[in-house]
């Protein structure tokens, strides 16, 4: 390969993007080393097995892949805002589209989810830690690298191009021949090993970690909410894992799986794509339902209408998301029987989502709201929310859908549910939760004004949508003609694009002024919160809690304060065992890139290198012996500031 | 911190830690039943699509097949005597059993080496040559695959146990590739009926 075909050339915006991955790597070493701070981000970041920071690092890189994906879509409105625009050609637009997806579903929104879930779950379970912190450190390390590896095609290679899909055989070697689409198989392989680990790790933390007392009904929505989206992410990933094998196999080594040649069947990958990608969808919204739910009860000071009926709506949901993959493929000839089947599975996946609708309204009835950004985007989400899901039905009438496929009917639609359902719970999430993790809250004021921006901006952008669909403008056009009757909303969407943009920037602006201005919080509990993560410190101390909670009833934190059972005894301080760094974890993720970056560039000697380098690192990991360390009674007293007692 | 043992529990779940490992291998245990559940649909879905090049029942020869079979089996049950051994806190029958059991897996793998090579070099029938082979080759490779890793890492374990004896930690190790050994047995079960006899049958 010349270097000319290994760096990717011809644009001005690629050259502009080398220039500014070059700077920011530039000013990260330079940073660093002018600091000091190498061995601080070694000792405090990159060897850290602890839950709280790899949901940080998980939240930043999700932040990160949000401004990366927020771009590409922005390019897209741009290169849309008028009939014949030339601000992408077809092929780098075709990259762009596939990024975006790609990015924002598995690389933002799965991230920013397993961030909260790092973050929260273990603390409103009262538990020390996961079941597994060095496989939660690999997890964070392979789901990073795989992102890393992606987000590299743009520069280095070639941009994967068939839609986040890649439907065969457009994916396959015969119309896609660069390394392009070998990056799509390679990168979300090993991002989504991490994701299996994950599912693993939290059913068995939920499972088995949760204080005394907290029976499985008196668990935390959020937690539950995540108990269930483990278990799907156990039985769809395995499916995302064998279909990408396949895809790299095909792709690498000629093998006649997706072909058009020798008895291979490209609709066998839809099938296996969306076996996994159906259920995904709800691995991504049912955490943020579990997030809506503890921000509206909080700040309704009730507790959460129909508990057992969220519940079992969940398990509905989840039962159902693995029924219905066949209606995105509606329309590529099945017979009218399996139409129909698969027409009735997706319409029944309204009805739980319903109840759950339901419940929060009537959990904020006669409720005393408090109107904090929190709450605010967990109201938007409700009417938006319902927008998409209506929209959803229609597109679930499988005779409908042979108008509505493909169409920015169907882009409206999803992008109505997966933002105003993922992203808003995500931010939502941030402003709940943000104190807990950083010891402030963030600024209300920017906080509201980025709120209405962005809400505004996304009706301005995705409404539209549904009329430029219904008048046959399909998805993945690069221009159109002038005749159409699609500019004024096309111009339209374009601005709310740009709205959306602005209200994320008004956020990254909070962050920073609220780092450096908002008071600290010492209270804790800035919102009068109801679960356990809202006894300990703010920032959480290493060790989650001082001592176990015993749970008497659900919203366990609530009643304790109303009991004046908040303090903690010092003669019931021991100490604490808590697992040491490692630096294995994170050597290992290196080895998956240089494995992963052997394997798109189909170079044998370097891919098996990286192989062997993750069974090095897994040996190190089997032969290490290492029994943690103990946090002394000393030490406990002094973070908690506790006197007293002789023990 | 085995202060002192819990009679009523084998030394495997002596721990906390080792009761929350042994679970997750278990759930881990339910992600590999999706994932062959995967490949094996894949494999029925194109074990026809033969595309002009060898069929199943051109391929597939009994005693070669039955040889891997019998090996695998014998293996699973040596695997379940070092477990039980292991129970009685014999160190020296452990390590022997266990040894046993890698030496069987050993000749599976041996055995299944040469039969892919037969088909690949003699019967020209590689994975490129038909969706049926891409079929036959994943499915039945990702197993291989599994035994091989299983062997390094037990060979892994043996080193351990020599060096460090019987210890509620080392007896965990065990116990979990003791259940890993066994999947793969129930796996290869399903391959002997779905792809083997089926091939036959035709």
């Amino acid at each position: 390969m010349k270097l000319d075909e290994f760096f990717v050339t011809g644009e001005p915006m690629i050259y502009a993007a080398d220039a500014a991955i070059a700077m920011t790597v530039i000013g990260i070493v330079f940073v660093l080393t002018y600091f000091k701070k190498w061995k601080w981000l070694w000792t405090e970041w990159l060897t850290t097995v602890d839950h709280k920071r790899l949901g940080v690092m998980y939240i930043l890189s999700a932040v990160l892949m949000l401004f990366r994906g927020g771009i590409d879509g922005i390019m897209m409105r741009m290169q849309l805002a008028f009939p014949g625009m030339n601000i992408l050609d077809e092929h780098h637009y075709n990259g762009v589209f596939t990024a975006h997806g790609v990015i924002m579903i598995l690389f933002m929104a799965m991230p920013f989810i397993i961030g909260l879930m790092n973050v929260i779950v273990p603390l409103q379970i009262g538990a020390r830690d996961v079941a597994y912190p060095f496989l939660n450190a690999i997890s964070f390390w392979t789901f990073f690298m795989g992102a890393m590896l992606f987000n590299l095609s743009f520069v280095i290679g070639g941009a994967p191009d068939a839609g986040w899909t890649s439907y065969f055989p457009l994916a396959g070697k015969e119309f896609s021949e660069g390394i392009g689409n070998n990056f799509y198989a390679v990168s979300l392989q090993i991002a989504g090993a991490g994701t299996l680990m994950t599912g693993i790790n939290f059913f068995v933390t939920i499972l088995k970690m949760r204080a005394p007392g907290m029976t499985m009904m008196k668990m935390p929505m959020f937690t539950w909410s995540i108990f269930i989206t483990s278990i799907i992410i156990i039985f769809a990933f395995p499916v995302l894992t064998v279909a990408l094998a396949l895809m790299t196999l095909d792709r690498v080594f000629g093998t006649a799986f997706f072909t058009m040649a020798n008895g291979g069947l490209p609709m066998m990958w839809a099938n296996l794509f969306w076996i996994w990608g159906h259920p995904e969808v709800y691995i991504v919204i049912l955490p943020v339902f579990g997030v809506f739910s503890e921000v509206i009860s909080t700040h309704s000071r009730k507790n959460l209408f129909g508990y057992k009926a969220m519940v079992v709506s969940m398990v509905g949901i989840a039962f159902l998301s693995y029924l219905v993959w066949v209606h995105h493929f509606f329309t590529m000839g099945n017979s009218p029987s399996v139409n129909s089947f698969f027409s009735i599975t997706t319409m029944l996946i309204a009805v739980p989502t319903g109840v759950k609708i339901f419940n929060w309204l009537f959990t904020m009835y006669k409720g005393r709201i408090k109107f904090t950004t929190a709450m605010l985007w967990s109201l938007a989400f409700i009417p938006n929310f319902v927008i998409g899901g209506v929209t959803g039905v229609m597109l679930a009438m499988a005779s409908a859908d042979y108008q509505y496929h493909n169409s920015y009917f169907l882009i409206a639609h999803f992008h109505y549910v997966l933002i105003s359902g993922t992203v808003f719970g995500c931010f939502a999430g941030l402003y709940f939760w943000y104190p807990k993790i950083f010891g402030h809250t963030l600024n209300e004021k920017l906080g509201k004004i980025s709120f209405w921006i962005f809400v505004v901006g996304f009706n301005v952008c995705f409404f539209p949508q549904f009329f430029l669909g219904l008048d046959g403008m399909t998805r993945r056009m690069q221009t159109y003609a002038d005749n159409l009757g699609w500019n004024g909303l096309n111009l339209v969407s374009t601005i709310g694009a740009f709205l959306m943009g602005l209200g994320f920037f008004v956020l990254v602006v909070n962050l920073l002024y609220s780092a450096w201005k908002n008071k600290r919080d010492t209270a804790n509990d800035p919102w009068d919160g109801r679960t356990l993560e809202w006894w300990t410190k703010s920032p959480v101390q290493a060790y989650n809690f001082a001592v176990i909670p015993h749970v008497k009833e659900m919203d366990a934190f609530w009643h304790m304060k109303k009991r004046n059972e908040t303090e903690i005894k010092a003669e019931d301080l021991k100490p604490i065992h808590l697992p040491s760094n490692s630096g294995v974890p994170f050597i290992s993720g290196i080895f998956w890139f240089i494995g992963g970056f052997g394997l798109v560039f189909e170079w044998m000697p370097m891919a098996i290198l990286g192989l062997a380098g993750i069974f090095a690192c897994m040996l190190a990991r089997s032969f290490d012996y290492d029994p943690g360390f103990y946090v002394k009674v000393d030490e406990i007293k002094k973070v908690e500031g506790i006197t007293g007692g002789d023990k | 911190m085995a202060g002192h043992l819990d009679k009523s529990l084998p030394l495997e779940y002596q721990e906390e830690q080792s009761r929350l490992n042994i679970l997750g291998f278990w759930i881990f245990l339910g992600a590999e039943i999706a994932l062959f559940s995967t490949l094996f649909v894949t494999y029925l879905t194109y074990h026809m699509r033969t595309a002009g090049g060898p069929t199943a029942e051109e391929l597939f020869v009994v005693k070669d097949f039955m040889i891997e079979t019998l090996l695998l089996l014998f293996s699973s049950f040596t695997m379940g005597i070092a477990i039980f051994k292991m129970r009685n806190n014999d160190l020296k029958g452990l390590l022997v059993w266990f040894v046993i059991t890698l030496v069987l897996g050993g000749g599976f793998l041996f055995y299944e080496i040469r039969e892919f090579y037969m088909y690949a070099v003699h019967e020209g029938a590689t994975m490129q040559t038909s969706a049926f082979l891409s079929g036959f080759f994943t499915l039945l490779g990702t197993h291989g695959l599994h035994v091989t890793v299983g062997v390094f890492w037990a060979i892994s374990i043996i080193i351990q146990l020599v060096r460090r004896g019987l210890t509620p930690v080392t007896a965990r190790k065990v116990f979990i590739i003791g259940l890993y050994w066994h999947f793969l047995d129930v796996v290869w079960i399903f391959i002997f009926t779905l792809v083997y006899l089926n091939g036959l049958v035709g």
